[in-house]
């Protein structure tokens, strides 16, 4: 249970949600706007608290922690993937990965450290070569497959991406759902999505669907999509679709 | 977190808007650029007056008559006669005490040929270019005996010479007349310039103090007696020492006023310098007007800095920034501006100042706790305007941050 007080007014966000979500789980959360999944978001994201009830994020309540505990949890157990990248501008892909470890404060990591795990995480998403780029030299798809390294960097509990394809082309948007994908299924990383776009959740395999702040829909999807074997499927993109990072933005 | 990443995440969001940077850098380089300079030239001019004053020896003592009522009408400074040479012989064997000259001047026409000269004539005796460390340029200095016989010699001041007799003339052995009366010149002093009242040293003449009381006024008293301590550091020592043997041979009581005033060179320098260090304050003080307008552009920076940094805040929390590493980042970024712009403006107030010194051939001394002062009051305005914005920053909520558009 979420309310929110505004002014006289009480707004109750979200009436009575109850989840369980699986290690592994790839689940995607849809519903229109006012619906209460932005405020699932947040809660699950540990950047809120609900006023009552429990959260409990790998066998720990975190639903009454401090401020700055929760930006612990944040840092260590959750992977933020947003809409708008939110990449630090003038800084390179690598320096941009290597952000949530400078916050870690359970590991200290040395630079050298820091810079070898980042060099990893890149190349699992397939950016190893372009480290050294600032984000106004990479194409939307690349940008956010930084922002994807960066949530993946602290090894988190759950990846947590609101409306990642929303600025991305389809495309694009199938490149960056075969990532999560990916991860998902090599890796077993627990992804959540937040989406309103009905095409993009059945990349998932499990669908919730939320309405006036409860859950209305909780459902497996039968017909998962595959984002690698739709890309295969496509034809090549034209050459002008991919951005030479060398000739862009100089 | 470790202090060492606050100031590597400052550094890098410092780096990434380098013309922002550099631009509220220059508030503080200027303001402190500024104090820097005008302390340096303040303090150069008030050493300079120092230094003047204390080329005139810094452990002399001058015993000047104090003033006296008559009726009930009070007479001014020095105006008592009862400054006598028995003060002065006194004086001699106070402990500390090494050279003693009797005082009594006047002010008369000096007649030499066809050309006259209106000087000072400073009656003294033998000690006088002792205690002064005053070299002739030609002849010597009268004598013991011309003191005691009262004679009638004269030694000159070298404007007074050149006055009387052209540059680079030596008179010694010819005839001035003084009211009159003939002296004998026997000595012309080396040019010594002004004294620190701003008054011309070399416009003197002088005698032996006999012959002013006897010859010349017709007195018995004595105007001023000058001692020299053995050593400049015992001044204040010996200062007491003249003091109470001035008390016994003026006859006071005890409670009664001194009939006399004592006064070091330190007292003459404390006065002409507080002059100039008020001037100096006067400067400083505008200057650090500046300083001050420097540090609310910091705040002015770091305030719109803030608000547009709302999203990168917001990112920052999302990925693990608590609030008071937010909190550290800002306040250092604020710090490192006005650390650096308070070291880059220390070189510019030495450049500064040393251009002044060259262009103009002012003297100019940078003293080190200006340097200190302006390093300290850099970082004080970096902490204190960039509290504020930092604040603001650190009290973001995270989801409103990630929001802002």
């Amino acid at each position: 249970m979420r309310v929110y007080h505004m002014g006289d007014h009480e707004v109750r966000a979200l009436r009575g949600v109850s989840l369980d979500v699986a290690p592994g789980e790839f689940v995607s959360v849809t519903g229109p706007s006012g619906s209460g999944k932005s405020t699932f978001m947040h809660i699950i994201g540990a950047l809120d608290k609900p006023t009552s009830g429990q959260y409990i994020l790998d066998g720990k309540d975190v639903s009454q922690l401090s401020k700055d505990e929760l930006a612990g949890v944040r840092n260590t157990k959750i992977g933020f993937v947003f809409q708008g990248f939110n990449l630090l501008t003038r800084t390179t892909a690598l320096d941009n990965v290597e952000l949530p470890l400078l916050y870690n404060g359970v590991k200290k990591f040395k630079a050298a450290e820091r810079h070898r795990r980042a060099m990893e995480t890149l190349d699992i998403v397939g950016l190893g070569q372009r480290f050294h780029h600032m984000p106004n030299q990479l194409s939307g798809g690349q940008q956010q497959r930084v922002a994807i390294a960066r949530a993946l960097i602290n090894e988190p509990s759950i990846i947590l991406a609101d409306e990642p394809t929303g600025n991305l082309d389809t495309r694009t948007s199938i490149e960056v759902m075969g990532i999560f994908q990916r991860l998902n299924v090599e890796r077993g990383i627990t992804v959540m999505l937040i989406t309103h776009e009905m095409d993009i959740a059945e990349y998932g395999t499990r669908l919730i669907r939320f309405r006036d702040g409860r859950v209305v829909a909780d459902q497996k999807i039968a017909h998962r999509r595959n984002a690698a074997d739709e890309l295969a499927a496509l034809p090549p993109p034209e050459p002008d679709q991919i951005p030479h990072a060398d000739t862009e933005a100089h | 977190m470790s202090v060492l990443m606050v100031f590597r995440i400052a550094l890098k969001a410092l780096g990434r808007n380098k013309m922002r940077t550099a631009l509220t850098m220059l508030g503080m380089i200027i303001g402190v650029g500024a104090v820097i300079t005008m302390v340096a030239l303040g303090t150069g001019a008030q050493n300079a007056i120092e230094e003047q004053i204390r080329a005139t020896g810094t452990n002399t003592i001058t015993v000047m008559s104090g003033n006296f009522t008559q009726g009930a009408v009070r007479m001014g400074e020095g105006s008592s006669s009862r400054l006598m040479a028995a003060d002065a012989e006194a004086l001699r064997s106070v402990p500390g005490v090494q050279w003693v000259a009797e005082g009594a001047s006047t002010r008369q026409t000096l007649v030499a040929g066809n050309q006259n000269w209106q000087a000072s004539i400073q009656g003294t005796n033998v000690d006088w270019p002792l205690i002064r460390a005053w070299p002739l340029k030609y002849g010597l200095f009268f004598t013991e005996q011309d003191v005691q016989a009262a004679a009638k010699v004269i030694v000159l001041g070298s404007n007074v010479a050149e006055m009387l007799y052209g540059a680079e003339v030596d008179p010694t052995g010819q005839n001035v007349r003084v009211r009159n009366h003939v002296f004998r010149i026997v000595g012309v002093f080396a040019s010594k310039g002004a004294s620190s009242g701003g008054q011309n040293q070399d416009d003197q003449a002088f005698v032996p103090y006999t012959t002013v009381q006897k010859k010349i006024q017709g007195i018995q008293h004595l105007n001023n007696i000058t001692v020299s301590a053995v050593s400049g550091d015992q001044i204040a020592a010996t200062t007491e020492a003249v003091k109470a043997s001035m008390r016994v041979t003026q006859r006071l009581a005890p409670g009664e006023e001194d009939t006399f005033r004592v006064f070091t060179q330190d007292d003459i320098i404390g006065f002409a310098t507080s002059q100039s260090s008020t001037m100096t304050d006067l400067l400083a003080g505008i200057a650090a007007v500046s300083l001050m307008v420097g540090g609310i552009g910091i705040m002015n920076i770091m305030l719109v800095s803030v608000t547009e940094r709302t999203r990168e805040i917001g990112l920052r929390m999302a990925i693990g920034a608590r609030g008071r590493d937010v909190l550290m980042q800002f306040l250092v970024e604020a710090i490192v501006i006005s650390l650096v712009g308070g070291g880059l403006g220390i070189a510019m107030g030495f450049g500064l100042a040393e251009t002044v010194k060259w262009l103009n051939g002012w003297p100019a001394v940078i003293p080190m706790d200006s340097v200190v002062m302006a390093v300290g009051f850099a970082a004080f305005v970096g902490i204190f305007f960039g509290f504020y914005p930092a604040r603001k920053a650190s009290g973001l909520d995270p989801i409103e941050a990630l929001r802002f558009e």
